[in-house]
């Protein structure tokens, strides 16, 4: 569905990817892992055009996504930020029900309404927190928001930005879960960026690893503990030695 | 030979950076006046903007118009007095106030108080994703965040100046009467009979020019802003230096046209 082909992309003269090839089937849960300032971010921004790559291709379902029309090639996609990225001047309700007060897809403020309360309610939120304001929530609570917003419109993608960064570890699990639910649930295509095992455990059904610009391994979630290469064993055991630096 | 290239290269690059810049808020500039008209129109935005802008900032434009005509009389008074020109001092007073100190001193106000608070908060939507969250949520973020905030400003400073301009006459009505010896409807008719429409409809004008640059600069560094708190802290005073000093430099443009003989 999502194929990236030789994906480039350099901040002045820090070259962050250096043709990456990758591809995402339709309804397929990819997780991409690698160490901070690895490009995983950069990688979801490209796809989405929020950065421009210096070269390469993005395609969706065989079109170069460049050249799709804009604003329907957004609606089929779904994001949740690492923050969250609430408005903070809006309500929480209006925050979920966002691209269905606007644009094309506009529906009454009551309709728009009920539907956010309906996702809100997907993600384990009662009908309560739909008129606090982001700043009233907890993290935990705030990403549970952020997941609603990403699924408001059910999207056929649904790309996770480090979604348990910032959470402790049960209410990482919470996530995780209702992630994967929501992903199988809904039929969509994820892809999850995050540097956190637990995560890529539950919610992938293949993974690849970002290092140096380059997609150095990927494969099957199952396949990857028994994986070889020396890399993915150092970062998914966290060892300090390994071949990839601790100082980056 | 290098002593001499190195400081010229610096130079150099300081003023290409700065047109860059220059360059880059004027396509920002154009492209905000180009979705003025285009839809989706953004109205519940607009609507909270002109609040925001214009209503909330009534208090600090009335009491800086308030003080500013009250001692506008006396210096007026007291250099009137040096060539027995003390009854000029209402018609005086009107003229500067509708003219020159209402819209300026107003425009400053609102660059202090809007384009910082703008900056900051677009600044710290920027930093914290949700200017990319607006994208991919299909919503254009110069249409969502600028375009209202500047038609706001245009339609909502013009709206202050002129209630500056009042609380500012009346300011000096005060001084003259209790102050400076004036007789209440003296002071009224001398205020009324030597100002013309256009003192009136020239300042604001240069309040809407005004009200366009100051939410034209708190959206264009807020929307640039760099990195953390200290990006958003430089942001934030980067659009009110700017608007101030484009303010001052606008109103110079402005009076020339208008009034230059």
């Amino acid at each position: 569905m999502i194929a990236l082909d030789d994906v480039c992309k350099a901040f002045g003269a820090n070259r962050v990817l250096c043709g990456v090839t990758l591809s995402v089937g339709r309804g397929e849960s990819l997780v991409v892992i690698g160490g901070s300032g690895s490009g995983k971010s950069v990688l979801l921004k490209c796809i989405l055009g929020l950065v421009p790559p210096d070269s390469g291709r993005i395609a969706l379902d065989g079109q170069d996504v460049t050249r799709l029309p804009r604003d329907p090639f957004l609606a089929r996609f779904g994001m949740l930020f690492q923050g969250g990225a609430l408005f903070d001047s809006l309500r929480v309700w209006e925050n979920v029900a966002f691209r269905l007060l606007r644009g094309p897809g506009r529906r009454p403020r009551a309709e728009a309404r009920a539907a956010a309360i309906a996702k809100l309610a997907r993600v384990g939120l009662g009908a309560a927190t739909a008129d606090l304001y982001p700043a009233e929530l907890s993290g935990g609570m705030q990403k549970r928001v952020g997941l609603a917003r990403a699924i408001a419109a059910d999207p056929e993608v649904i790309f996770f930005d480090e979604p348990t960064t910032g959470l402790d570890p049960i209410m990482a699990g919470v996530i995780n879960a209702l992630i994967r639910e929501i992903v199988v649930e809904m039929g969509a295509t994820a892809i999850t960026i995050t540097h956190d095992m637990a995560s890529v455990r539950a919610i992938a059904d293949r993974v690849a690893m970002l290092h140096d610009g380059v997609i150095r391994w990927q494969g099957p979630v199952a396949g990857m503990d028994a994986a070889s290469d020396p890399f993915l064993q150092q970062f998914i055991h966290g060892r300090a030695e390994g071949p990839i630096a601790a100082l980056r | 030979m290098r002593i001499v290239l190195a400081p010229l290269a610096v130079t150099g690059a300081a003023v290409l950076g700065l047109l860059a810049g220059v360059g880059r808020a004027t396509l920002f500039a154009l492209s905000v006046l180009s979705h003025l008209l285009r839809p989706p129109f953004y109205l519940r935005e607009f609507a909270s903007a002109l609040m925001t802008i214009g209503y909330f900032s009534l208090p600090v434009v009335g009491l800086t118009a308030l003080f500013t005509g009250g001692a506008l009389a006396l210096q007026i008074y007291a250099g009137g007095a040096r060539f027995n020109a003390e009854a000029v001092v209402p018609s005086i007073v009107a003229i500067g106030m509708v003219r020159e100190l209402g819209p300026v001193l107003g425009g400053l106000m609102v660059a202090a108080r809007v384009a910082s608070s703008i900056a900051a908060e677009l600044g710290t939507m920027k930093v914290t994703e949700q200017i990319d969250a607006l994208v991919t949520l299909s919503t254009h973020p110069l249409k969502y965040l600028a375009v209202p905030r500047v038609l706001a400003a245009t339609l909502a400073v013009p709206v202050l100046v002129g209630v500056g301009d009042a609380i500012g006459i009346f300011g000096g009505y005060l001084v003259g009467t209790t102050r400076l010896g004036f007789d209440a409807a003296t002071y009224l008719r001398n205020t009324v009979d030597f100002l013309e429409f256009w003192d009136i409809g020239s300042g604001l004008v240069k309040g809407a020019v005004f009200g366009f640059i100051v939410a034209l600069m708190g959206a264009w560094f807020g929307m640039n802003s760099a990195r953390g708190a200290q990006g958003v802290g430089a942001a934030t005073k980067a659009a009110v230096v700017t608007a101030s000093v484009l303010i001052l430099a606008a109103n110079y443009v402005l009076t020339e046209l208008f009034f230059s003989a």
